[in-house]
């Protein structure tokens, strides 16, 4: 099914459009270029703020109770004497699990490069709707400013984790940031994932409909393959954590008891029955698993995109790829319930979790070989985007392979909810996607902004990163395995834990390196998008068709006709060919066959 | 003072770079200014990559060394726990093993095929037979493994009555434990939250009426009797809490509304545990981390730590409010005959109501 714009209309740029003001180009902007650039920013924006609430809490695992003067600083009234607050620290945990999770590795990871490269690598003039786009990106910047607004509350923001179990969540007498504090968390998220459908929808109709002539759903780069199932999952699965929510938000406003039952705290019985938190957990975790895929999937691609352009070689297994895409896609929706083993619910269950998760395993290891096997006899170019993917590949096997251990029921009964969980999706995910992120940035720099990024601080920024990224995990899975609980404001109640302290204090202090060099990246970010050297047209000297697009952003991204497609995007140092590369608008040599068919 | 020593280095940190990175510029200003990599800098960072295959075994190492004793695999004190220690060594076993080698490849790779100009790559985009075989081996290895999980899992979860198992309630709240003993009769009195009575001291809800509930015994110290099957039935007035008792492995979830369980014979009594030459070691060794702490105490006018002597925990696992890093009680396991002692010296249900 290869869709077509045949329409004369859409195929030329008629290069008349109405005058540009301020507000049209900068902010209430429908091209999809300048919505991926506010996405990329305010998720920017959001990552610096959930950063610096994980080291706050990593000085404070390292040296509870002592006063500290940036506590003082940063956290105010939360920080009396600079003393960090129980309460406090559970929000920052929370807000920390929200932002990066949905603002950043959702929003700023998916929003950012989905809006970029789909109509630019399937070759469209925008989204199928640059309106709704708009409106996506709005919703999300105000679910973003919701969210912060929620620290300035009077009894604090929401404090009961990022999954927000009930009824912890639900009763304000049981914490302080499960009143106002909740209501905002939970008003934000339903804007957010309006937000989030928004955008999904439009990208689905994009890639299905809007692919330029030629451009096969086999010829699409696996970038564009991972958004548009990406896509899909978050269709499936983000209404029903708005469902959650709402049930949750009548629980805390209308008395109504779906997630409440039996309930004595503070010296009186409150009159829910019958509800079960548990029912929560299930709905909660239906949208919780396939969003960490959602997370992972569009990073996979960008990775694979850029492995494949810098070693100069074709991305090996493409169709492999695709159906260890879909396979993960799939699978995805029916592991839930490995967060679950033992909260409770029957343990025949937990057997066929755990069947179904362990087979996740099988396509995620069929990527990693391919991409290992992308390198191999490669002419590797090492651009930043370059080590950052094989830095991904890296860590998304060290966190995947302990994945092992937690999707195994009968394991996962002594490690659940300790620091080997935190070690474990922290690499998978947290720092795999992040990798995926910064390639991206790296990578697509200078389409976005039609600069380069400064290539040393690049590498500076690598080395550093990765070298605190594994200080701070690896040695995090031997205190979880001591049995050392997660989400604890200290561990100094434990002698028994007193043997991980210096752990704790070596795992702080990568996690301050760490986090000061993000520096360097946000020097260089925004230094070059003002001073830093000239882009040309394909620097990368990529296939894809964003490259062949003008430097200097316009609507409808080429000025004459939108390039046909005459082969798939991977055609790297083909033989028959003089260049290391041919762009997927160039046609078929007289007697070439296409690649992969 | 500290903090902002720490924003001032930040800030020197950050000039040093843009001045490195001004020095590196102009050092470049005849050459190539292209920000994309040329074949210096192929060379360079190929060769920091196999410095970082270095690095990563290099962690595991030093990670194993420094901190190898605590991991809890082995010295579990219930009859199911060698099974999930044997399963876990297994499992960290082969993941070591596919670790090494996958983070060897990837590194070695990068390094080996680091780009020269005028070298073309190969061009290699499918190899079915390859792409199969590395299918088909994590289809095995994973098999293997989760047939093994789940007869352990089903072995642990599935409690067999027939082994007449001590009944006890984990009672949770915000933000400390309760155990409840069935009594003579070993069936617990029936409750429910709606039925606290804070007046007569009727703390967990029992139901007065009920003829079980009278010999049952409330406890703020969880004591077993060794070797003996215990079937644990979890309540929870508030919130969820997780009860976890890491030594045994067990751990479930503690539920408003409904009742959970958990299953276990524990086999070794605490005396024992101190005994143990890892355990006592692993104690020597935090009371000597604690003496160093206490000179520090001590040094600014405050209160010296306890020693501290080895105790079986059980723990809140699940995040529960402001208090939930110091809900934990005690757990004793002692000889048949001192645990039915301590037993005899605790308060029935019924003797330990206020009548007003």
């Amino acid at each position: 099914m290869s869709a077509q714009v045949d329409t004369h209309a859409h195929e030329d740029d008629h290069g008349h459009h109405p005058k540009e003001t301020f507000i049209t180009k900068y902010i209430f902007c429908q091209d999809h270029k300048m919505i991926a650039k506010q996405y990329l920013i305010t998720g920017l924006i959001m990552g610096v703020i959930g950063v610096l609430m994980s080291l706050l809490m990593r000085m404070q695992i390292a040296w509870p109770t002592e006063p500290n003067v940036i506590f003082e600083l940063l956290l105010g009234k939360w920080a009396p004497g600079g003393v960090m607050d129980a309460d406090i620290y559970l929000a920052l945990v929370t807000i920390h699990g929200t932002i990066m999770v949905f603002f950043v590795l959702t929003a700023g990871l998916s929003g950012t490069f989905s809006n970029l490269l789909i109509p630019l690598q399937i070759g469209a003039r925008d989204m199928a709707s640059g309106f709704l786009n708009m409106v996506s990106y709005w919703l999300f910047f105000l679910s973003s400013v919701i969210m912060v607004c929620s620290f300035f509350v009077e009894a604090g923001p929401a404090a009961a984790g990022w999954t927000i179990y009930p009824p912890l969540s639900a009763l304000p007498m049981a914490q302080g940031g499960s009143g106002m504090g909740m209501t905002l968390w939970l008003i934000s998220m339903a804007i957010f994932i309006a937000s989030s459908l928004l955008g999904s929808l439009n990208y689905i109709v994009t890639v299905l409909n809007l692919r330029t002539k030629g451009m096969s759903m086999t010829r699409l780069p696996l970038t564009i393959w991972t958004f548009f199932i990406t896509a899909v999952i978050g269709v499936v699965s983000f209404p029903v954590l708005l469902s959650a929510a709402l049930m949750l938000i009548m629980d805390r406003s209308l008395g109504t008891s779906f997630f409440l039952s039996d309930i004595f705290i503070q010296g009186e019985v409150l009159h829910y029955q019958g509800g079960s938190p548990v029912l929560f957990e299930h709905l909660f975790w239906f949208l919780g698993h396939p969003e960490v895929y959602i997370v992972i999937l569009p990073a996979m691609g960008l990775v694979s995109e850029v492995l494949a352009t810098n070693s100069r070689k074709p991305i090996f297994g493409y169709r492999a790829m695709i159906a260890s895409i879909l396979a993960i896609a799939f699978l995805s929706t029916i592991v839930w319930g490995h967060h679950m083993f033992i909260s409770g619910m029957n343990p025949f269950l937990g057997s066929v979790f755990t069947f179904t998760t362990l087979l996740i395993a099988i396509p995620s290891a069929v990527k990693a070989f391919n991409w290992i096997t992308t390198l191999w006899k490669g002419n590797l170019q090492m651009n930043t985007a370059m080590l950052f993917s094989i830095g991904f590949v890296s860590t998304f096997i060290s966190g995947g392979l302990t994945g092992i251990i937690l999707g195994d029921s009968a394991l996962d009964i002594n490690v659940h909810d300790t620091y080997f969980v935190v070690a474990h999706f922290h690499l998978v995910m947290g720092i795999s996607a992040l990798y995926g992120l910064f390639a991206g940035v790296y990578h697509w720099f200078p389409k976005m902004f039609g600069r380069m990024l400064n290539k040393n601080l690049g590498y500076i920024h690598f080395w550093v990163t990765a070298v605190c990224a594994y200080g701070v995990f690896f040695p995090m899975h031997f205190i979880g395995m001591a049995g050392l609980p997660r989400r604890y404001y200290t561990n100094s109640n434990f002698p028994l834990f007193d043997d991980t302290t210096n752990v704790q204090i070596l795992i702080t202090i990568f996690a301050l390196v760490g986090g000061a060099f993000q520096l360097v990246f946000l020097w260089n970010f925004f230094y070059s998008i003002f001073y830093g050297k000239k882009a040309e047209q394909n620097p990368w000297k990529s296939n894809t068709l964003e490259w062949t697009t003008p430097v200097e952003h316009m609507h409808g991204n080429w000025p004459g006709q939108i390039p046909h497609v005459h082969r798939w995007s991977y055609d790297y140092s083909k033989p028959g060919h003089d260049e290391d590369f041919v762009p997927q608008n160039i046609p078929l040599k007289e007697g070439e066959e296409e690649s992969h068919h | 003072m500290t903090g902002l020593l720490t924003i001032l280095i930040l800030l020197g940190i950050t000039i040093a770079i843009w001045q490195m990175v001004k020095i590196f510029d102009l050092a470049q200003v005849n050459k190539d200014t292209s920000q994309v990599a040329n074949d210096g800098d192929n060379k360079v960072q190929g060769y920091l990559m196999l410095a970082f295959l270095g690095f990563i075994y290099g962690i595991t190492i030093v990670s194993f060394a420094l901190w190898g004793d605590l991991p809890l695999t082995s010295n579990s004190a219930s009859e199911h726990g060698p099974e999930i220690d044997r399963l876990m060594v297994i499992s960290m076993t082969v993941i070591f093993i596919v670790q090494t080698i996958t983070q060897f490849l990837l590194h070695y790779f990068a390094f080996k095929y680091k780009g020269e100009k005028g070298r073309k790559a190969l061009f290699y985009a499918d190899n079915d037979k390859l792409e199969f075989i590395w299918t088909i081996i994590p289809v095995i290895v994973l098999a293997g493994l989760i047939m093994y999980g789940l007869f352990t899992w089903t072995d642990i979860m599935n409690v067999d009555e027939d082994d007449d198992p001590l009944v006890i309630e984990l009672y949770a709240q915000q933000f400390n434990w309760k155990a409840r003993y069935a009594g003579q009769d070993n069936v617990l009195g029936k409750a429910n939250v709606r039925l606290i009575n804070l007046d007569n001291a009727n703390i967990l809800g029992l139901d007065e009426a009920d003829p079980n509930a009278q010999d049952d015994i409330i406890t703020t110290e969880l004591h077993l009797p060794v070797g003996q099957p215990v079937l644990f039935k979890m309540r929870s007035q508030d919130v969820l809490h997780s009860a976890y008792m890491p030594h045994f492995r067990a751990q479930m979830n503690c539920v408003p509304g409904m009742i959970t369980q958990f299953a276990f014979t524990p086999t070794v009594t605490t005396e024992e545990m101190r005994l143990n030459p890892d355990i006592y070691e692993k104690v020597k060794n935090i009371n000597k981390i604690r003496v160093n702490k206490s000179k520090k105490l001590q040094a600014k006018g405050e209160e010296p730590l306890d020693s501290y002597e080895f105790d079986y925990l059980l723990l809140c696992n699940k995040i529960c409010g402001k208090s939930h890093y110091n809900m934990q009680m005690k757990i004793i396991v002692e000889s048949e005959e001192d645990y039915m002692a301590w037993l005899q010296e605790q308060k029935l249900f019924k003797n330990s109501l206020v009548q007003n």
